[in-house]
């Protein structure tokens, strides 16, 4: 039962938020201090958060990792990327100096920011340590964050964090430093003498932005480096150990079933990391001016909804009830075709017959809310909750399993099943089923829906096409059931208009 | 460049098998395409950058003029009788007892035919030689360590297999030299221009030594106009691509096309390596660039000369001196900079600035130009040491750095020339050898130059092919016996680690 505020952990989140320690016998049960106002991430975290901070902390820090990642692509200059990150940081995920309070690291303020910080890092380890491709691109992110930050610390605090991290640094001798003076000078760029600096020799492959850049000695694979350009080593120790422990996190990766409420938060943190490449565009499903209500559903269900909503539709009022992944799916496709969301909670409530209130609210609702975005803040972008699924998106998810009736009935239905369900939505032409039995024996099934689609509106494109209301782009292949249900709308009003308007 | 794929022999990659059923239907193939092309947050479906399928068939020069000057009867009798297998194998194993380093290894096969076969690999030297026998290639190349055996590849799930190590390579082309080379052009080579290469070998073998403490470094020529470099440190086979890419780029000086401009661009004080360059490349750029190509004689490369000059007043003077001189030497006009310079005649000539540009003259016409890509990439393919080069029918033999300058292309031995070798030592040593003296491709199976008999005189030792074989032995010895060190180390450190070579 998700209470959302309750302060008393269930088992298996604190799972989640721990894989390691559940994966390994010695657990650091050590409640954090939060010395420094930096964190290198190497103790994982124990205490207890709810849930909605749970996903509002990691959504704050995607939020902050996606814009990161966006000037990178757009190349923008450290100073661009600086003056665009810092009020966000400063917004999402605050990270103040001991010397900003004059409690220093004991005010509750910084601790609560740094516990902040430091959870919604391990939490996005989570949702990112599933693929290669995320784990990447997240190691790139974080590694940036910290360089920023790193950048702005203050300089005692900065070397206090430096020293807690026992790095094997080896310190140049003046002996040495003294002999080999001429090249430390020459390869250092800025430098103006070697007193006031602190050598060390560290393996040149800690420092591979310097060897790049020819800005330091190098001799016999050792790299000597200046005390000022600490940056370099940390950030490379940073990535480095942040890439080993992404590796160790995805193999630890706890399975979680269908129905812990963590399992659809992290899907969609990963998947909404960065996605604007997306298919969906706003306003796809929305029709001007029409009233689409929770009572306007079974009757637009019938008459335009494609077929993988409709057999979603079809179930939930045969059983009253749909599972997370079919809610999901369809949830989002109703948001898609402008359902409010006051209006899609009332649907969804009338349509769960056997629950009470009390189950409604606790069980469904906060997810209902979660994918328009009413919770957790904005998680992508455009600030509206996860975007409607594709048929890209649908017909490429795992197969359902049993009881499950999500995805495309086209792809997910054997064949009878699917003509049988096209016959009794209204499709008896034995050419259409003939041609859809054939595209799905090809695997083309969007074709198949397609086809479905321009039978089912046989005279209405007709009319669109004659009169020259509508070009052919305007009937190009579907690729959304959002798409399906808004052309489908739209021609039967045209077909409705006065023909001599 | 060996590492390279004809575009047309990549359709016959034993890769195909994997694609996609073919769209029958024209018109819904591209819309399915275009369907599956937008992915918003499906990450399975593009193979991460490390994937080895990502590697799209690289650019070639068109192809050497066909057919190969290599017969295949003869190709197939340098293997059987010259190619050192066994060498090759302990190279790549790091030891006697066949590991993974040499079972998970690609090799890509160019066959006779030009089929390209990528991912064979060999669990033993023995297996190897069979096949390079059966397949009788043109030539092979020689890719990274896989995770997993590379053969296996398509039981696997994508993203399974993994590079896991390579030697970290080094590719020196003369083409890249095409821009300030007078003697020859394209494919062809002579000693003057050759000098760039030897250049090159010390300026990298020594940065490479004295700045990153790698001591296992083989250079093999390749066969025309060039040279490779296989860094077989172990620390250099580990190195990801992120830190290849350090070294490439420390490395690379030359930067840019031939419309770029000025190619080096050096900012001062100058860093060690390149102090050290300069004094390296000085004297090259005094007997090979101003002397043996003399290549600022032309009119044009005397202008190009002076656009890398900093000073208007000084080219002003030293154009109106070559102008009428047309046939000014190149060390006359490098002197004439100098020396007209100390008369004074610029008020806004800077000693520094020219110096400087002088400096970054002689690297822009010494420096190593390298291909720097081929240096970047783990799963880069380069072509094996000892093939033969199809195109001259040289052996792709070992380069002593330290005695590069006394390297020879020209003189390297062809297949032909140690074949007849072989006849002709047979000839004179009729008691010494049991076979025919005729090379008959099939007895003499057993008599390949490293299948270990009695004390048989093997067929390499009869041949000028024989000090370039000791000196691949030598450097092996070297490498395996790092190995053995380092392996000891490490496992009276790790009690854990059971690296145990006896397990296979
Ligand atoms: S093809 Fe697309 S719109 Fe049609 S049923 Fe499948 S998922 Fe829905
Ligand atoms: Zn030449």
């Amino acid at each position: 039962m998700i209470r959302q505020d309750a302060h008393r952990i269930d088992p298996k989140r604190r799972a989640v938020i721990d894989p390691k320690k559940r994966q390994f016998a010695t657990p650091t049960y050590k409640q954090q201090d939060y010395a420094h106002r930096l964190n290198i991430y190497e103790i994982p975290p124990t205490a207890e958060i709810t849930l909605e901070q749970f996903e509002q902390w990691a959504i704050d820090r995607l939020k902050i990792l996606a814009e990161i990642e966006a000037c990178s692509y757009r190349n923008k200059s450290p100073a661009e990327t600086e003056s665009y990150i810092t009020p966000l940081l400063q917004k999402f995920l605050p990270l103040s100096s001991n010397t900003s309070s004059p409690s220093g690291a004991a005010d509750p303020r910084l601790k609560n920011e740094r516990q902040k910080d430091h959870y919604s890092h391990f939490i996005l380890r989570l949702a990112f340590s599933a693929t290669e491709d995320l784990r990447r691109r997240f190691a790139r992110a974080e590694t940036m964050l910290f360089k920023f930050r790193f950048q702005k610390d203050d300089t005692r605090e900065k070397r206090a964090f430096i020293d807690s991290l026992n790095l094997d640094w080896e310190p140049v001798g003046d002996f040495e430093k003294t002999e080999i003076a001429k090249n430390l000078l020459s390869s250092t760029p800025g430098l103006r003498g070697l007193e006031d600096e602190t050598w060390y020799k560290v393996d040149w492959e800690k420092v591979p932005e310097l060897v790049e850049r020819r800005s330091i000695f190098l001799k016999k694979g050792k790299a000597y480096v200046p005390g000022r350009e600490q940056l370099s080593m940390i950030v490379a120790e940073f990535t480095a150990r942040l890439e080993r422990a992404l590796e160790l996190t995805s193999r630890a990766l706890p399975r979680l079933d269908e129905d812990d409420r963590l399992t659809p938060i992290l899907n969609h943190l990963s998947k909404n990391f960065g996605s604007a490449e997306s298919v969906y565009s706003e306003g796809e499903g929305y029709v001007d001016g029409s009233p689409i209500t929770a009572s306007s559903i079974d009757q637009l269900a019938q008459q335009h909804f494609p077929l993988c909503m409709k057999s979603l539709h079809v179930n939930l009022r045969k059983n009253n009830h749909l599972k997370h992944f079919g809610r999901l799916q369809y949830t989002l496709f109703l948001k898609g075709i402008g359902l409010s969301l006051e209006e899609c909670i009332l649907f969804w409530r009338q349509s769960f017959k056997g629950k009470t209130d009390d189950e409604f609210n606790s069980q469904y609702k906060y997810n209902i809310r979660h994918a328009y975005g009413e919770v957790g803040g904005d998680v992508n972008r455009r600030g509206k909750g996860y975007t409607p699924y594709s048929c890209q998106k649908i017909l490429g998810d795992s197969n359902p399993g049993i009881g499950q009736t999500h995805g495309c009935p086209y792809r997910h239905y054997s064949v009878d099943n699917l003509v049988g369900f096209l016959q009794a939505t209204g499709v008896s032409d034995k050419e259409v089923l003939r041609g859809v039995r054939e595209d799905v024996g090809k695997m083309r099934y969007h074709i198949a829906c397609n086809r479905v689609f321009e039978a089912t509106h046989k005279n209405e494109i007709k009319k669109v096409k004659e009169d020259g209301s509508w070009s052919q782009t305007d009937l190009d292949t579907i690729v959304h059931p959002n798409t399906y249900f808004k052309r489908s709308y739209l021609l039967k009003q045209m077909s409705k208009a006065p023909k001599d308007a | 460049m060996p590492h390279s794929v004809s575009p047309g022999s990549a359709q016959n990659d034993d890769e195909m098998p994997d694609a996609p059923p073919v769209e029958t239907s024209t018109e819904t193939n591209v819309r399915l395409e275009d369907m599956f092309n937008d992915d918003d947050d499906d990450d399975e479906e593009f193979p991460a950058s490390g994937d080895v399928k990502m590697e799209s068939p690289s650019k070639e020069e068109p192809p050497a003029p066909t057919p190969s000057g290599v017969d295949p009867d003869i190709m197939l009798a340098f293997y059987q009788r010259l190619f050192p297998f066994r060498y090759l194998f302990q190279w790549l194993n790091h030891g006697i007892v066949p590991t993974k380093d040499f079972g998970n290894r690609e090799f890509a096969l160019t066959l006779q035919n030009d089929a390209y076969l990528r991912y064979q690999s060999y669990p033993t030297a023995d297996l190897f030689r069979k096949d390079i026998l059966k397949m009788n290639p043109s030539r092979f190349e020689i890719g990274p360590v896989y995770s997993t055996n590379p053969r296996d590849r398509k039981t696997l799930r994508g993203g399974q297999m993994k590079p896991v190590s390579k030697e970290l390579v080094f590719d020196i082309d003369l083409t890249d030299y095409d821009d300030i080379r007078t003697c020859c052009v394209k494919a062809n080579i002579c000693a003057k221009c050759w000098a760039f290469v030897t250049m090159s070998i010390k300026v990298i073998d020594t940065a490479l030594r004295e700045d990153f403490g790698f001591e296992h470094i083989l250079w093999v020529y390749s066969g025309r106009r060039g040279a490779h470099a296989w860094v077989c440190d172990p620390r250099a086979r580990n190195l990801p691509d992120e830190r290849r890419r350090a070294i490439a780029g420390y490395l690379e000086i030359v930067r840019g096309g031939s419309q770029s401009g000025k190619k080096v661009n050096i900012k001062r004080p100058l860093h060690p390596h390149i102090v050290r360059s300069l004094e390296l490349l000085k004297h090259d750029f005094a007997r090979t660039t101003l002397g043996d190509q003399d290549t600022f004689e032309s009119a044009e490369q005397a202008e190009r000369l002076l656009s890398l000059l900093p000073d208007k007043t000084l080219n002003e003077s030293l154009r109106r001196k070559w102008d009428s001189s047309p046939d000014r030497a190149s060390t006359s006009k490098w002197a004439d900079i100098d020396s007209l310079a100390k008369t004074g005649k610029s008020s806004t000539l800077n000693p520094a600035t020219l110096r400087d540009a002088k400096q970054d003259i002689v690297l822009e016409y010494t420096y190593p130009r390298l291909d720097a890509e081929v240096s970047k990439k783990m799963i880069h393919l380069l072509k094996s040491p000892f093939v033969i080069h199809p195109g001259t029918g040289r052996i792709c033999v070992p380069i002593d750095p330290r005695n590069a300058e006394n390297f020879d292309p020209l003189s390297v031995p062809t297949v032909m020339s140690l074949l007849a070798e072989i006849d002709e030592y047979d000839a004179k040593h009729p008691a010494g050898t049991a076979e025919a003296d005729i090379p008959d491709v099939e007895g003499s199976a057993m008599n390949g130059s490293d299948i270990k008999g009695g004390r048989k005189v093997q067929d390499y030792e009869k041949t000028s092919l024989k000090p370039y074989i000791d000196f691949f032995r030598s450097f092996i010895a070297a490498l395996i016996k790092e190995e053995r060190a380092g392996k000891r180390e490490r496992d009276d450190n790790g009690p854990a680690v059971k690296a145990d070579p006896m397990e296979f």
